[in-house]
């Protein structure tokens, strides 16, 4: 069975995606997602100058959910110049460049920068839980902000693909989508962290994490990520390729988010618990599955649950809409 | 106090016992097992403060203890803890020291180094083991576990402080090319009977110890296993905080105890880690 995609025409040998916020810091430990099967990798978010991460306990995980306030560090522009340039010289996979700022001026100042690094695609990152310490939302909650920033970006960056990393924290992630795609986005990443979460320590009465609140990821966030890529793929009439993300574990939650409309999975959380090698388990087992089902080219399951609704005379899934 | 395997949250104990090793060094002991192996570390977490890696200095099953250097805004703020007061463990995470049973093997200490040494012997002397123990301190007030060391059986204890005040003056790792040398690998199983070859170098220690003590061991083909410490943040192998150049592996999960046919590959040993930003930053020369 084929793997293989060619998306905004940048081949991929496999689906799968390291997630932004994941082991990204370095080009060793890219090439190392690399040579354990990862289809692409996405850099953690690079701000246009030094940022300040939070302090421990960031990150905190059980079997069911994850919850983290790493706080977006970043080195800045000079480092992430050094690693995309380590990385490119033979670049043994797409890179996906994610890009985070405060305003539309600071968007386009590493865009700017990052274009000159000629990653694959530049992912633009509208919805860390970050932004609600910084500036009190997010810009993905609004359209308009949204757009703006894409506009920005977009000038900066020429033909190289851009796409728009969405929360599930908004109730119309579909129209968020559209707005994002007419102001120029090529493609969608959803979902970031839901909530934020809390987790307490019962003997100190205290939040475990030092930032107090955290954004969700893991298991638990892939309902959450099925629904709203389901909605996004219908609200863009699934013109956009989607990176979903958000839980997957297995073969078969990637095929899930395929099927709701996911063109490239992210892999995060997941990486911890299954190991580094989860990208070639993932890829393993989503052909064990389709070469059961008689499912040739992976490309063929992207938006499947759109086609099969369509097959039975329902148009989209809202809940109005159910038989 | 047990941690499912899979849920490996932060959780608070109360300090059972303080121990004041030298005038910057303390152990503390919490009730109940971790389950933790020679080697391998926990999260130490002081509520509204900051959460720290430190090495696993004791689990027997019954009670958990970590040793620790006062230096740093965290440690120094744990240094004021008293008993009963509530510390953060998470974990243990990580890789450990192995060994066969009955093997001949160079423990080297640099600094609270000793505490995770004391660890292993403990355990490994219980398996049949012999020791060759060599701790290393800038002087005699800084060594760390003298006694408990010199309790247990079959354990020979060799001592180097810079300074000269007690045991040999100079290196650890000069006492362990010493000891290398006096009993080749070659001399296995046809040597005098009073020469009995090294089987394995473990350590623990500052960095650049450690890089003296991977260059002496694969010089006289002994094999080594060595603590590494690098920045870390969550220990579930996820932020990418403590991966080294150019490998790419996670010292939270492909280390902490990291073998030295791998040590050699790792480019940045003994030159330099990196922040909390991932910004390098070189060792300074010793």
């Amino acid at each position: 069975m084929n793997l293989q995609q060619t998306i905004l025409g940048v081949p991929f040998s496999n689906p799968t995606v390291l997630a932004s916020g994941i082991m990204g810091i370095t080009a060793s430990s890219w090439r190392y997602c690399a040579e354990n099967g990862a289809g692409a990798i996405t850099t953690k978010s690079l701000w246009p100058v030094e940022h300040q991460g939070n302090r421990n306990p960031t990150i905190i995980a059980t079997e069911h959910w994850t919850l983290n306030a790493v706080g977006v560090p970043d080195a800045g522009p000079e480092k992430a110049k050094e690693e995309i340039g380590d990385f490119m010289k033979d670049q043994p996979i797409p890179l996906i460049a994610n890009i985070i700022g405060l305003s539309p001026k600071e968007f386009a100042s590493i865009a700017a920068v990052v274009a000159t690094l000629k990653p694959d695609f530049i992912e633009v990152n509208l919805s860390t839980p970050t932004f609600l310490k910084l500036r009190g939302k997010l810009f993905a909650e609004d359209g308009n902000e949204a757009g703006t920033i894409l506009k920005a970006v977009r000038k900066e960056i020429g033909p190289i693909p851009c796409f728009a990393k969405l929360t599930p924290n908004v109730p119309n992630i579909g129209e968020i989508a559209k707005a994002c795609v007419d102001a120029g986005a090529d493609g969608i990443t959803a979902i970031n962290t839901a909530g934020p979460g809390m987790a307490i320590d019962l003997r100190s009465r205290m939040p475990i994490l030092a930032a107090h609140k955290g954004g969700l990821s893991g298991p638990a966030l892939k309902p959450i990520a099925v629904r709203c890529i389901a909605e996004i793929f219908e609200a863009t009439g699934g013109k956009v390729p989607i990176i979903g993300t958000g839980g997957i574990y297995t073969g078969e939650d990637a095929l899930e988010l395929m099927l709701a409309g996911a063109s490239l999975v992210g892999i995060g959380t997941a990486v911890g618990t299954r190991g580094i090698d989860v990208f070639r388990k993932i890829c393993e087992e989503i052909q064990l599955w389709c070469t059961n089902e008689g499912v040739w080219e992976i490309s063929d399951m992207i938006g499947g649950m759109h086609k099969a609704l369509l097959a039975r005379g329902i148009k989209g899934t809202s809940m109005k809409h159910a038989p | 106090m047990s941690i499912p395997l899979q849920s490996q949250l932060p959780r608070t104990y109360r300090i059972k016992e303080i121990k004041q090793e030298t005038e910057m060094v303390r152990t503390y002991t919490f009730d109940g097992s971790l389950g933790a192996k020679p080697g391998q570390f926990v999260m130490v977490w002081l509520p509204g403060i900051d959460e720290n890696p430190m090495s696993v200095a004791y689990d027997d099953g019954a009670v958990t203890k970590i040793t620790f250097f006062a230096v740093g805004d965290m440690s120094e703020a744990l240094a004021e803890k008293q008993v009963g007061d509530l510390v953060g463990l998470r974990g243990p995470f990580g890789t450990f020291y192995e060994w066969k049973p009955g093997e001949h093997i160079a423990l080297v200490a640099g600094g609270y180094g000793a505490a995770p040494m004391y660890f292993i012997a403990e355990n490994s002397v219980a398996h049949g083991c012999t020791l060759e123990v060599i701790i290393g301190a800038r002087g005699k007030e800084h060594l760390l576990y003298l006694q408990e060391f010199e309790k247990l059986p079959h354990v020979s204890l060799h001592i180097a402080t810079n300074d000269g005040s007690m045991g040999y003056k100079g290196y650890n790792t000069d006492v362990l090319e010493k000891l290398l040398a006096s009993c080749p690998v070659e001399k296995k199983g046809k040597g005098k009977p009073d020469c009995s070859p090294i089987d394995q170098v473990f350590a623990c220690g500052p960095e650049m110890m450690l890089k003296k003590i991977s260059e002496v061991t694969a010089k006289y083909k002994i094999p080594s296993q060595l603590s590494l410490e690098r920045y870390m943040k969550c220990g579930y192998g996820l932020c990418g905080n403590c991966v080294v150049d150019p490998l790419g592996i996670r010292l939270c999960i492909e280390g902490p105890v990291v073998k030295n046919d791998t040590c050699v590959k790792i480019e940045e040993f003994g030159k330099y880690h990196r922040d909390d930003l991932g910004k390098k930053k070189e060792f300074p020369l010793p």
